[in-house]
């Protein structure tokens, strides 16, 4: 492995390039390298990990049982890196990815304030998860985060909220993080569980898979582990941050009881969903997964996206977790290997065999957890007008769902032109899917009929000088000698 | 698809803001009219351009259509019922040295004989004055005082609730496959049944050189994707929209402290998919343009950039009037990546020409006749 520090010691050109250091492309690069491809591995991140495995090699949390087993699994998926000759890029953001004209693909970079194009005959984008994003009434005080925000502080720099802590949301990982944040000693004084009671009506039909998969020993074991030391309260139907100027409390409705908990700090949980900009952005087609109930983009049995050059591995391509993603991450790099013409279809298919068997086995009792997890409705779609959806613009549900009626805006792109919804900074990363969510409500029509935002790159921002100062590429000096 | 008119006085095809001012004026002319759309209003070109409302530095074929649009846009909120984001703070062509001045002087003389007064010489002084972020080397330039800029997907879609409003039947999400002769009518067969009409108005875009085709009048129309970017906010430091004559720049910053940023470079379009690919490389000498002109830009973070489709005709002058081969044929496309600031006027002008047969504004030498010649002998010496 080979650290990169400067945009200067990249190449013009990899055989792949991976975007992304989690489980997934990790995998991806290893496999890639392992099979002598020239291979370049961009992560936005200081270190490698991910967020699942996040500052899995310098994490300051040394206690083993603080952060869990499954943990540090994530050693060995670094481990593997370091004796292949992967190009090895932390705190580079790739800005932009796109089909170029010579049959590749072009990747913007940037690097400690300066950008680059270069070019990969394949792209593995392992981009992840991000968390659904869960807005309530006052979400936007400060004291008011994403549970996997607490998450990465605590794993990143041992960092706990100080004063009274509330986690409130759904899904596997409010169990997990609750139970991090407890043996690291945060003041954890309620546990709000909003899973809806009949979720279990549709889930319990994917039970008997779920009984047969993986997950169930471990899930088992944190929720014993949570239930028994925390504060749990269950059944909550409505949520709302209090305070002015910062939080002093979190109005919980259960049973159609409203109380107040005061509390220092309130983390938020709906659930995880793909991270698509970058694939959106790209051009890659989608789809809305109706079980996740996420916009997801459309990939093969090989993880190839619509666009050629283009595979999506991990998270970033449907949810299932660490282990699937590192999995799916290995089965991309062999298909791009063959894509590029270094190994045969054959040789392709015997090497996947065993991991797409171990695949199809880890995402086994995946369908219970989506089904049993999925959010209620008023968690997608916040009922009080006045709660803000999109945060870059403070543009409310209430806004969103007057110009909807009033104008008859029938998609999220369209009311781009009325509201500025998802025009800003984030590009629509934290309202995009609230904003789907109140216009087909509104509208009385499905999510997938009303469709997502186009994203457009630079996926994160890049600065007019850094731009402006782009170094000519080769076909453009090539223009010039000419 | 089987409720709503089937045949109408008038069908538009296509959506954009021409089509829609189009139908919009039919309507309050008291004319049935079907306008088809294969996505929706505003989705390409008339949706994501600059919004730049601009009379300034305009080929002389269409000032006139260009001034009779103008008139409306400082009306818009009386002709569609939403301001459309519409503002007027002039745009300012910078000339960047004394040679590119002169080529200014020169232009603003011909256009004052030729009875054009809306663009107007500026020395340094007012340019300072107007622009006080340009860069110093910068000697004067030209101003059009009435210009400004909208937001261009609002703009269309009020003009397509406007028309609405007004009885037009408007039909997003349908494709035109082949549009034929039938007896007395124009049939425009979609994949969602065939409508019939007298008349129909092919406002298709970057799409339009198919109907046209159909129609056995071939043109020579390019599929181009002009790009833009946009900036995160900044305080406010410019009002008028700038753009250049020597290097390709618009420059304009919103109310809410966003700067967008484009000039005509193009991206490539792939317009079977509704997709376009950015170049970064021209993007990048964009970026420097600014880069030099405005020292206060260097260190903006730009949010986007995006390119619309559109369609451009070898001498960058749009297709506007009746066909030159059918009766009840008109064509209204091709604008060359600055038709915006025509819609309104160009709408109204196409209904006053379909109701009455003809209009005082001057359409000359935007015919699509000019291209029959040349793309016939075209083909004959191809053979």
């Amino acid at each position: 492995m080979i650290t990169i520090e400067t945009i200067g010691q990249v190449a013009e050109h990899y055989d792949i390039a991976v975007v992304g250091a989690g489980p997934a492309g990790l995998a991806a690069a290893a496999r890639a390298a392992e099979l002598g491809l020239s291979v370049l591995l961009a992560d936005e991140n200081p270190a490698p990990g991910g967020q699942i495995y996040r500052a899995i090699t310098t994490t300051p949390v040394t206690p083993r049982a603080v952060l869990g087993e499954d943990y540090w699994k994530g050693g060995a998926l670094a481990e593997r890196l370091k004796p292949t000759t992967t190009a090895y890029a932390p705190g580079c953001t790739v800005w932009s990815v796109a089909p170029d004209e010579a049959g590749g693909v072009e990747l913007g970079l940037s690097l400690a304030g300066q950008a680059r194009l270069i070019s990969a005959g394949q792209v593995i984008l392992a981009t992840g998860a991000q968390e659904r994003p869960f807005p309530i009434p006052g979400w936007t005080l400060p004291g008011v985060m994403t549970a996997g925000a607490a998450q990465i502080a605590l794993k990143a720099s041992g960092l706990v909220p100080s004063g009274r802590t509330v986690i409130a949301g759904c899904g596997p990982l409010l169990y997990l993080l609750a139970g991090q944040l407890a043996a690291a000693g945060a003041n954890i004084v309620a546990v709000l569980d909003t899973t809806p009671r009949r979720n279990w009506l549709t889930a319990i039909a994917a039970l008997p898979d779920f009984l047969r998969s993986p997950y169930l020993a471990k899930g088992l074991k944190l929720m014993a582990a949570a239930r028994g030391k925390l504060p749990f309260k269950t059944g909550v139907t409505a949520l709302a941050a209090e305070g002015s100027g910062t939080l002093t409390g979190v109005m919980v409705t259960r049973g159609g009881a409203t109380e107040t908990i005061p509390c220092d700090a309130l983390l938020l949980h709906q659930g995880v969903i793909p991270g698509i900009n970058l694939a959106n952005a790209a051009g890659c087609a989608q789809h809305f997964d109706t079980v996740q109930h996420c916009w997801t983009p459309t990939v093969d049995d090989w993880f190839a996206s619509s666009i050629p050059g283009i595979a999506i591995a991990g998270d970033g391509a449907g949810i299932g977790g660490a282990e699937s993603a590192a999995l799916r991450g290995e089965i991309a790099a062999l298909d791009a290997a063959r894509r590029l013409g270094r190994i045969s279809e054959a040789q392709r298919n015997e090497k996947a065999a065993p991991t797409q068997a171990e695949l199809a086995r880890s995402l086994r009792g995946r369908r219970f957890l989506d089904l049993l997890y999925r959010p209620a409705p008023q968690f997608l779609a916040p009922p009080a007008d006045e709660t803000i959806v999109c945060r870059c613009e403070e543009v409310t549900a209430g806004q969103i769902r007057d110009t909807a009626r009033r104008l008859g805006v029938t998609g999220p792109n369209q009311m781009k032109a009325f509201l500025r919804c998802g025009m800003g900074p984030c590009q629509g990363r934290l309202c995009g899917p609230t904003v789907v969510e109140v216009i087909a409500q509104e509208r009385g029509v499905s999510a997938e009929e009303t469709g997502y935002y186009r994203l457009r790159p630079p996926v994160k921002p890049v600065t007019l000088a850094e731009l402006a100062a782009l170094p000519p590429t080769d076909a453009a000096v090539k223009a010039v000698v000419r | 698809m089987s409720e709503g008119r089937r045949s109408a006085d008038v069908i538009v095809i296509g959506g954009g803001i021409h089509g829609c001012s189009t139908a919009l004026h039919c309507a309050m002319r008291g004319l049935s009219v079907i306008l088809i759309e294969k996505d929706h209003a505003g989705r390409h070109a008339s949706g994501v351009n600059a919004g730049g409302v601009r009379q300034l530095a305009r080929h002389v074929a269409e000032i006139p259509l260009s001034n009779t649009s103008m008139a409306l846009w400082h009306r818009i909120e009386d002709l569609v019922d939403d301001d459309c984001g519409f503002t007027s703070d002039g745009q300012v062509l910078v000339a960047e040295d004394e040679e590119d001045l002169g080529n200014c002087r020169a232009r603003v003389d011909d256009l004052t004989l030729r009875g054009f007064h809306h663009e107007e010489l500026i020395d340094a002084a007012e340019l300072r004055r107007l622009v006080p972020a340009v860069s110093d080397a910068c000697p004067g330039g030209v101003v059009s005082r009435r210009d400004g800029a909208a937001i261009p997907l609002r703009a269309t879609q009020a003009f397509k609730r406007k028309a609405q409003s007004l009885g037009a039947d408007i039909r997003e999400g349908v494709r035109v496959t082949r549009v034929a002769r039938d007896g007395g009518n124009w049939r425009v067969e979609t994949d969602q049944g065939a409508f019939l009409a007298p008349r129909i108005v092919n406002a298709a875009g970057a799409w339009a050189d198919r109907i046209a085709a159909d129609l056995a009048e071939p043109v020579p129309l390019e599929v181009i994707a002009p790009m833009l970017m946009i900036t995160a906010r900044m305080p406010a430091f410019i009002k008028p929209v700038v753009i250049l004559r020597k290097r390709k720049l618009s420059f304009k910053q919103f109310e809410n402290g966003t700067v967008l940023i484009g000039g005509g470079y193009l991206g490539r379009a792939i317009r079977d998919e509704n997709r376009t690919v950015l170049d970064w490389g021209k993007l990048a000498t964009n970026a420097k343009t600014v880069w030099d002109l405005f020292p206060i830009m260097r260190g903006a973070p730009i949010l986007r950039a995006w390119a619309g489709i559109e369609a451009r005709m070898p001498d960058d002058l749009p297709v506007f009037g009746k066909s030159a081969k059918h009766e009840g044929v008109y064509h209204q496309f091709g604008f060359s990546a600055h038709g915006f600031q025509l819609g309104p006027g160009a709408g109204a002008v196409m209904a006053e020409i379909i109701a009455t047969g003809s209009s005082n504004v001057p359409i000359d030498g935007l015919g699509i006749a000019r291209f029959a010649t040349e793309t016939e002998s075209a083909v004959h010496s191809a053979h």
